[in-house]
């Protein structure tokens, strides 16, 4: 008798999972019996510390596939799962005031933080059906429970049910294309989906079908038009650490989650998606540049501005080409650098029983504070995607590839909604400089670790953008090392 | 270290020193601003002699350091070119704002924007720096801007003067027309060389030399001829070139150490020496050769007439400077370039130790600028007495002096010119001795000699408080007799006066007739021979110096000096009869030739009835009511219908996602 034909996975490619799994189990335990507070705090840092020793260490221009082609580390997987550590890491710091102010500075935060991360990280790293919809629910449940973590606050348990609904209606969405695609092509494995879509398909029609619902579950991730509207009453609903978080890493994930499943998947049906995707980019940049000019909550705007990038995030993907694909990647990396800064800066702002969340409250920050007006400038005006921070070369490499593959009339509606959402960024500047502050004085949180990661934060979006080559080369190698 | 770093250094501790003081000003308070700033640009000044030797010993470097932006083939990045011309300005100029640095200290020490001035005149240095040090057109063009701007800054620094403002705005207008042509000289050099390196250009130059262009139907001019000449326009503005020259006497406005650092020693120099650097392309065009002589010409001879009436010691020094930037400009017109760097060289020397000494007796003298209301202050301020009279002395081409070395230079070059109109700039430099040695010395004579008039003559100055300096406010009212300034101030002069003597005698070999500046200048003898006939017959600075003696040009000055010691000393009433006597000559030299006037009324009047027309019919209605208004309206209109979708209702979000699948499906299953 057979004893058993499933052999032992190898376990290195997915050893910074692993490291996250285990310690994630460890925060929960360590919660229940220790007294101290801090040590979820210190523990997840060094967890993420340790994971993105563990992916420095294995990464290199190798793909290596495991647990039988469902898990794959590359190159781009490295270089994302990389940058989502950075994103826990600046969340958790950011976030610390903040938490122990309104009495969340609790291990639940950092357990739930920490599978977020790991969801993410099976996303990133997923070349299976299963796979990518397993890292998407253990990111999004953990997300649910993470806006909900304010049992008392009426707006914060509203958004989760709003979040937990929709977002069970895209899963549901997602599932249903993929049944069909499964169907169609009878794999779930990506890289044989390619193959098989290659080698011609039975029927258009459920391809088409098909596409069509996937692409909607990945705009809901993304929060891209039309699939947007939970956004921005999740951002404004959610506590500003929570946020923090989910207006950054998922980010990362959701485009690892793109790239996998259109390029990676179903490249073949590349004409199909390419248009898809092209109603939904202009569709965010043109819904999110409109409706964040009326919004008077900081909160609420950046989620605008947040679709509106995604919008642009998409216009690389779309284009099918490797410079598209790199310079997508080189967005969503530079958009979460300043999208931490932005909300950590509003985290910062506020303090116990105050939000800083309202755009009247950065009236004449500058006279009061010339240092965080002057980072929160930068952010600003990287977000408009101004010259000569990161976020200019962003938009550009964007532009570039979009007129480099002929989308010209894409490009110029592109540029021109930038212009439109240039106002409400500088509004954010002109609000800081050249108004007078409220009578009542606005002391930002006296945490100063939280300070100087806001000070490098800025100046690392001032001088990516004025040497973004390094960065752009790395985002380019990795996207050709993860593409062959 | 490297020596690719140490050029970094030198234009980029400047700007760390203007970004500490700038941002940080509150912080550090004074004395942190000014030795953080003190400090950056003593660097860069080592840092520029430690290049200047390595020049010397035959280094020279070219190539990119940073690159900003590719785009097809045009590259545009930030690059270094470092050969002998820019080592020298590298030196004049880290130098020059070395002791103005220094001086800032005493003259400022008062002020309440203590801090910003330091800010500002270290970010005047990286720029200038940067223009070059550049290997490119577009850096040089980034300089170019940058350094009027920090003119524009620092001529409105007080800027709740009235006086002040006019004066930057009226720099910056002026400039704008300079540029304007600077810039179109680029884009040209853009267009028809495809590149905007320095080396690239001129190695491309020769090939391009005969080729037309027909800006109007039917004329066909040489494409280098339109490049020169466009080029030049910008240097016009920014060196204050008749007729772009009129800013220059009204950016007196700033504060003096700025008049010395900005509008006497550097940046008025910048068009010389992009006109120098741009020597290979200038040799390939007779006719803009000839444009740039005679521009330089009037420029020296009239300029130096309106010195001769003025009664602010500060527009003395700055009608001196349009005069002597005139005499460069001619050296340039005749390919004496290396003639024209040398002179721009000491020249900023004795001309910044001029405007030091005249703000030092402007401190002295308690901020009253007017030299009728000054006399015998030769007692009072002995270290800035003999200071100025060495600068004087440098200034009026004394044998053995910088400036005669310099100064001579041009003349005899000019004199060995066979290019159309040097005959008219031949005239006009000679001339031009008589005239500063006037001028000069009428004012070294009202300030330091004779009676002494500071007890009585305040009521006139109390007057025209407007235009003086009084921005300290102290002091006022009160006339105590002058006094000696601190030592921050009188060292930077005893620093300055030391090159004003010998810079001359010194570098005149090297410069002019070694082979110093090698191939970074380069000069067509057999077109141009200026240059090699004045080689052929120099012997030696001593024999130069004593040959002197028995020259037009020496006895011209010693009349000068000599006409302004009988008007000015022994016979006090006759300017008063000559004045009026010579009415008409007196009123059009008073009202500068009426090219202010002309400006004023034409220009600027022009210009707001034109612009007032567009406003009414252009801005209001088209732009502002359709365009601006109405997208705004539109926006806004889209804005609030998105909004209003956002319900915060579930079932509508829930209904949205449903809606987008379903028309999705509809557009792609057919």
């Amino acid at each position: 008798m057979q004893a058993t034909n499933f052999p032992m996975p190898d376990l290195l490619p997915a050893l910074p999972e692993i490291v996250v799994l285990v310690m994630a189990c460890v925060v929960l335990l360590v919660e229940v019996y220790s007294k101290s507070r801090a040590a979820g705090y210190v523990l997840t840092l060094l967890t993420l510390l340790a994971a993105a020793g563990v992916t420095t260490f294995t990464a290199g221009p190798d793909t290596a596939y495991t647990f039988s082609g469902m898990f794959v580390d590359d190159a781009m997987a490295d270089l994302l799962k990389l940058m989502t550590y950075l994103a826990g890491i600046a969340a958790v710091i950011y976030s610390r005031q903040y938490l122990a102010d309104r009495d969340m500075f609790r291990g639940e935060y950092f357990a739930l933080l920490l599978f977020a991360v790991l969801g993410m990280m099976v996303m990133i790293s997923a070349s299976h059906f299963l796979t990518l919809y397993l890292g998407l629910e253990l990111l999004s449940l953990a997300l649910y429970a993470m806006v909900a973590l304010q049992r008392d606050s009426a707006t914060a348990v509203e958004a989760a049910m709003k979040y937990f609904v929709l977002g069970a209606l895209a899963s549901g969405l997602l599932l249903y294309g993929m049944s069909m695609l499964y169907g169609l092509t009878g794999t779930l494995e990506l890289a044989k989906m390619a193959e098989a879509l290659n080698a011609g398909v039975k029927s258009e029609l459920v391809l088409a079908f098909g596409l069509v619902f996937l692409v909607a579950g990945l705009g809901f991730k993304l929060g891209a038009a039309p699939f947007h509207m939970w956004v921005p009453d999740v951002y404004h609903g959610a506590p500003t650490a929570v946020t923090l978080f989910i207006g950054s890493a998922p980010k990362l994930a959701a485009f690892a989650f793109a790239i996998r499943l259109l390029v990676d998947g179903l490249q073949p049906a590349h004409g199909d998606w390419q248009q898809m995707l092209a109603v939904m980019a202009v569709l965010s940049l043109a819904i999110g540049n409109l409706a964040a000019i009326m919004q008077t909550n900081i909160k609420r705007m950046l989620a605008y501005s947040t679709i509106s990038h995604m919008g642009f995030l998409l216009l690389g993907v779309l284009t099918g080409t490797f410079a598209g694909y790199s310079s997508a990647l080189f967005y969503v990396v530079t958009y979460v650098i300043m999208s931490l800064g932005a909300f950590g800066m509003v985290l910062h702002l506020s303090r116990a029983g105050f939000e800083a969340e309202n755009l009247d409250d950065y009236r004449g920050l500058n006279a009061r504070h010339p240092w965080l007006a002057g980072v929160m400038g930068i952010l600003m005006l990287s977000m408009a995607g101004l010259p000569p921070f990161v976020g200019f070369y962003a938009k550009l490499t964007i532009l570039q590839a979009l007129v480099g593959s002929g989308w010209l009339w894409l490009a110029v509606l592109a540029v021109l909604f930038s212009l439109i959402g240039a106002y409400y960024y500088l509004r954010v500047v002109k609000l800081m400089y050249f108004d007078t502050p409220h009578a009542e004085a606005m002391a930002p949180a006296p945490a100063g670790d939280a300070r100087l990661l806001l000070s490098i934060n800025g100046l690392a979006v001032l001088v990516l953008g004025i040497l973004p080559q390094p960065l752009m080369a790395l985002c380019a190698y990795a996207m050709q090392a993860s593409l062959q | 270290m490297d020596m690719k770093t140490l050029y970094l250094v030198v234009p980029l501790a400047p700007l760390a020193g203007a970004i500490v003081a700038g941002l940080f000003g509150k912080a550090i308070g004074r004395a942190g601003a000014h030795t953080v700033t003190i400090l950056g640009v003593l660097v860069s000044f080592l840092a520029s002699l430690v290049i200047f030797q390595d020049v010397l010993a035959g280094n020279t470097f070219n190539g990119a350091v940073y690159t900003w932006l590719t785009s097809g083939d045009l590259r545009l990045e930030v690059g270094f070119l470092i050969d002998p011309l820019s080592a020298v300005m590298m030196l004049v100029v880290t130098f020059v704002s070395l002791c103005v640095h220094v001086y800032t200290i005493g003259y400022m020490a008062d002020d309440p924007g203590y801090q910003r001035f330091f800010s500002y005149i270290s970010l005047f240095t990286f720029s200038m720096l940067m223009l070059v040090m550049s290997n490119n057109f577009l850096q040089l063009f980034f300089g170019w801007e940058a350094v009027g701007l920090v003119s524009y800054l620092l001529i409105g620094f007080w800027y709740t003067r009235e006086s002040a403002i006019y004066a930057n705005l009226k720099a910056f207008l002026v400039n704008r027309v300079g540029d304007f042509g600077f810039l179109l000289g680029i884009g040209l050099v853009l267009a028809y060389f495809g590149s905007l390196d320095y080396a690239e250009v001129f190695h491309k130059a020769p090939h391009l030399a005969d080729q037309t262009i027909s800006l109007i139907e039917g004329q066909n001019w040489l494409v280098i001829t339109v490049i020169c000449i466009l080029l030049f326009i910008g240097a016009m503005g920014k060196s204050a070139q008749f007729p772009l020259h009129v800013w220059l006497p009204d950016s007196m406005e700033g504060p003096t150490p700025i008049s010395a650092l900005i509008h006497a020693a550097t940046m008025v120099t910048a068009g010389i020496f992009m006109v120098a650097r741009m020597s290979p392309l200038f040799e390939l065009s007779d006719t803009a050769l000839s444009f740039v002589m005679v521009i330089g010409a009037i420029t020296a001879l009239f300029m130096g007439f309106l010195g001769m009436i003025q009664n602010d010691i500060k527009r003395v020094v700055a009608y001196s400077t349009l005069s002597q930037l005139g005499y460069m400009t001619v050296a340039l017109g005749v390919s004496a370039y290396s003639v024209a760097i040398f002179h721009l060289m000491t020249h900023a020397f004795f001309k910044a130790l001029l405007f030091l000494a005249a703000g030092s007796v402007i401190i002295g003298m308690h901020h009253d600028q007017d030299i009728r209301n000054m006399g015998g202050l030769r007692k009072y301020m002995p270290i800035t007495w003999i200071t100025l009279l060495i600068g004087s002395l440098a200034l009026i081409g004394t044998p053995g002096l910088s400036g005669f070395f310099s100064k001579d230079s041009i003349i005899l070059a000019t004199q060995a010119s066979d290019l159309w109109g040097s005959g008219f700039a031949a005239f006009a430099v000679t001339a031009g001795v008589f005239v500063t040695a006037f001028y000069s010395f009428r004012m070294y004579f009202l300030v330091f000699h004779g009676k002494e008039r500071f007890h009585t003559a305040h009521a006139g100055h109390d007057q025209e408080g407007g235009k003086d300096d009084d921005h300290h406010g102290h002091h006022h009212g009160g006339h105590s007799t002058p006094h000696e300034s601190p030592w921050v101030v009188w060292l930077p002069l005893v620093l300055l006066a030391i090159p004003s003597v010998y810079a001359g005698w010194a570098y005149i070999e090297p410069m002019l007739f070694g082979d110093f500046f090698g191939a970074s200048i380069f000069v067509d003898s057999e077109a141009h021979p200026a240059m090699a006939s004045l080689r052929e017959h120099f012997h030696g600075a001593g024999a130069m110096a004593l040959h002197a003696l028995m020259t037009l040009p020496f006895w011209l000055a010693v009349a000068g000096v000599a006409a302004a010691w009988y008007l000015y000393l022994v016979r006090r009433d006759l300017p008063e009869r000559i004045r009026q006597r010579a009415g008409i000559l007196y009123t059009i030299l008073d009202r500068k030739y009426g090219f202010d006037d002309f400006n004023d009324w034409f220009f600027a009047g022009g210009a707001r009835l034109l612009g007032s027309r567009l406003w009414r019919w252009g801005d209001v209605t088209a732009i502002d009511g359709v365009v601006v208004n109405g997208s705004a309206r539109v926006v806004g209109q889209l804005a609030a219908i998105v909004r209003h979708l956002q319900s915060g209702y579930i079932y509508h979000y829930a209904f949205a996602m449903i809606i987008g699948v379903a028309a999705l499906v509809t557009w792609f299953v057919d």
